[in-house]
């Protein structure tokens, strides 16, 4: 009985991954593995300038020079570098003006996955319902970019960052690389190398981006890499909300994405970045397959009294190793961090952010919430520090982790450094495993074992949840469930 | 016919025998008070009819109005009606009381077949029962029993009882940690909530909460099994003379 129970469980487990599918359309790849020629052949796909090839060359160099990180508490085996494609595209004729001429299939991938890509879908929506722009990356290439006539008529400059690097090259050089330099850790510079697209958005002094911006990722061809790269910039006294989503097909072969994501905020601006990552786990039983998150995310508040917030929902991905973090260079500039990962079955996740006070007056807060289910590990590794001018540098971090089961791991591993006697830091760190009288309790009300769980889990994620934008947030909710399915009994 | 039906009942917690043949009946319409000495397995009784996990039936039958109910799971033994008042309340952290009593009212609904409640039926529902209870309704939007009082804490579990409306209640030590005042708040909600189609079975150690909730019958539980059963005298005398000679009895 008990070996058809296990049977019976593992299948529902397969179908919990809902946007697991694969597209079957033809690609260009790049020639297998990872060379100088393969950089040039990146950069001569997207048409790019010679400055933005000598840009990739010089990464890669100082890539060859450098060793994987090896400090997170992950484990994995070694990753053959040269074993992957760096490049995969669907193959498309150049230069699409519309919709009707984008492939039908990868149409009706992003309906799949509940994606409007049709601007009449959106605005065909109950009158006064949020509206919000997207960039759908598809593999290494931006297939369509939504509402960019509207967003420009204001001055907002949203596209994929191919084009950027075509149509706005001062922005790109001013901006690029000034806030996650090309050689500041391993995958950051590989993905300087070989990045292949990404959204670019610009919102120019005093504009207030007029609806949500936001990119949905996916990874779609086998053995291939993701490396996007991002960049973001609010002049001053502007104000953008952008979020990120990703999923990915399930395969047996684990697949590296290793994205970079640059935010610049200047005087009085503010950016809200939201990301909702559900790539694919990996079989939870097995391990086997599950994408490679290794990501760098950071915002850099130049300006004096900016503000960033920082919003993650991670239930996705085979390994995560990722830090949002914020620079408060600005005087009385603000950095926020909500999280939430959620690892269950074989997942590994480090994650946390880096709050470094440079400026006077300058707060920081950070929520994070770690759930561990199955066979799972979760770190949260944060850092939190105040350098000599940094007067009056304010933090506040709460870290609270939850089990489920008895087979999971929750760390917490927070970095305090005051180099001057004039900040204050506050670390409230809790840890608690979800106690069989608390499900008692909400079953003995009628609520079933699923729901029961999924009733406390939503609890203990509310301070976070509600700092995402509504749709997302109801969003967040449903994955947060579907990722814990099973974790009990 | 009885409504709650417990013949021969054993239950073991931990491999430990706790109930060892109790057999009771509670007929619609009636309150039945059990009193008894600690470890005697009053709350093991309220568990077991509940179906908590680790509180394992080792011989006998528990019935609602005929139909099993030690087959079934706590959620559906809860959607047939079956309530339990906790002795201890638990903390529900970022779930605020209303979306709480809202979610498991609509749980059992579904589970029976009927529509989910309309938010502004629910809430009209919920400020009248509210202020039947003298809670302040603002307290309802604070998770539920976090940073609450002992007695708001039993006040809350009253309350539930009156929005979800099931018919067979359990009250466990329901009096344990009230002041005078809010015995008399709770017992007036438990006392509206008495009628000719529900039963309750009031657990408790003193004979000061039948004061309030007058019961019909009393029982003893000793050793595992009911050793006397009686009209309210019954606790009166349970008062006076305290529960040795029913000890006794049971060993």
């Amino acid at each position: 009985m008990a070996a058809v129970k296990q049977t019976v469980d593992h299948v529902e487990s397969l179908e919990k991954y809902k946007h697991g599918f694969v597209t079957d359309i033809e690609q260009d790849f790049a020639p297998k593995g990872l060379n100088a020629d393969i950089v040039r052949f990146i950069s001569a796909k997207k048409n790019e300038p010679e400055w933005m090839l000598q840009w990739r060359l010089d990464a890669f160099e100082r890539w060859l020079a450098m060793d994987e990180p090896d400090w997170a508490k992950v484990s994995f085996p070694k990753i053959d570098y040269q074993d992957s494609y760096y490049y995969a595209a669907p193959k498309a004729k150049v230069g699409i003006n519309s919709l009707d001429e984008v492939d039908p299939d990868i149409l009706e991938t992003y309906k799949k996955l509940g994606i409007p890509l049709r601007e009449q879908e959106v605005l065909a929506g109950v009158i006064g319902s949020p509206r919000y722009a997207v960039d759908a990356v598809f593999d290494s290439v931006s297939v369509v970019t939504t509402f960019k006539k509207e967003l420009a008529q204001v001055g907002v400059i949203f596209c994929s960052m191919s084009e950027a690097i075509r149509e706005h090259p001062e922005l790109v050089k001013k901006y690029l690389g000034s806030v996650v330099p090309v050689s500041d850790n391993y995958f950051a510079c590989l993905n300087a190398a070989v990045f292949s697209d990404g959204s670019f958005v610009y919102v120019p002094p005093g504009v207030r981006c007029p609806m949500e911006l936001s990119t949905y990722f996916r990874i779609n061809a086998e053995n291939s890499g993701q490396f996007e790269r991002t960049l973001i910039i609010a002049d001053k006294g502007a104000y953008v909300s952008y979020l990120e989503g990703c999923t990915a097909p399930m395969r047996d072969e684990n697949q590296l994405h290793a994205a970079v994501v640059e935010l610049v905020v200047l005087d009085d601006a503010e950016i809200k970045y939201s990301t909702v990552q559900n790539w694919y786990p990996g079989d939870p039983e097995t391990g086997k397959g599950g994408i490679y998150n290794f990501v760098t995310k950071r915002a850099d508040c130049r300006g004096d009294r900016s503000k960033v917030s920082w919003t993650q929902v991670e239930t996705g991905s085979a390994i995560t190793w990722k830090y949002p973090s914020c620079v408060l260079r600005g005087e009385g500039s603000s950095g926020e961090f909500y999280s939430i990962a959620i690892t269950n079955g074989r997942q590994q996740a480090d994650t946390g952010t880096k709050m470094i006070h440079l400026g006077a007056n300058t707060r920081s807060r950070i929520i994070s919430k770690g759930i561990s289910a199955g066979r799972s590990s979760n770190t949260y590794r944060g850092l939190v520090s105040a350098h000599p001018k940094a007067k009056g540098a304010r933090n506040f971090t709460q870290c609270d982790s939850l089990l489920i089961g008895k087979h999971c791991a929750a760390h917490t591993v927070p970095y305090i450094e005051a180099r001057n006697g004039h900040a204050k830091f506050e670390h409230e760190a809790t840890t608690t495993r979800l106690s069989e009288d608390q499900l008692f309790y909400v079953m003995q009300r009628g609520l079933s074992q699923e729901e029961a769980v999924q009733l406390l889990v939503n609890g203990f994620v509310k301070d976070v949840l509600q700092e995402l934008p509504m749709e997302f947030a109801v969003e967040a909710q449903k994955l947060v469930a579907i990722s814990l399915e099973g974790s009990v009994g | 016919m009885s409504m709650l039906k417990v013949e021969n009942l054993h239950a073991t917690v931990d491999g430990k025998k706790i109930l060892k043949g109790l057999t009771l009946e509670v007929p619609a319409g009636e309150v039945h008070a059990i009193m008894g000495p600690n470890g005697a397995g009053k709350s093991t009784l309220s568990y077991v009819l509940t179906g908590r996990a680790g509180y394992e039936v080792t011989g006998g039958t528990a019935t609602l109005d005929g139909e099993d109910l030690l087959a079934l799971a706590p959620n559906e033994r809860a959607a047939r009606g079956v309530f339990l008042s906790f002795q201890y309340p638990l903390e529900i952290p970022g779930v605020p009381a209303l979306t709480f009593i809202r979610t498991a009212l609509n749980a059992q609904r579904r589970a029976r077949g009927e529509d989910e409640i309309a938010a502004p039926a629910f809430l009209k529902l919920a400020r009248e029962k509210a202020a039947a209870l003298k809670i302040d309704f603002e307290m309802l939007k604070r998770a539920l029993n976090v940073g609450f009082s002992g007695g708001e804490k039993k006040r809350m579990e009253i309350l539930q009882m009156a929005m979800l409306s099931p018919r067979f209640l359990i009250l466990d030590e329901t009096d344990s940690g009230l002041d005078i005042d809010a015995l008399r708040i709770v017992s007036e909600g438990v006392n509206a909530l008495r009628s000719p189609d529900r039963a309750m079975l009031v657990i408790t150690h003193y004979q000061r909460l039948l004061d309030y909730i007058k019961p019909d019958r009393v029982h003893v539980l000793a050793g595992g099994r009911i050793v006397a059963s009686g009209g309210p005298e019954l606790a009166l005398e349970l008062e006076a003379g305290g529960y040795e000679r029913y000890e006794k009895a049971a060993a």
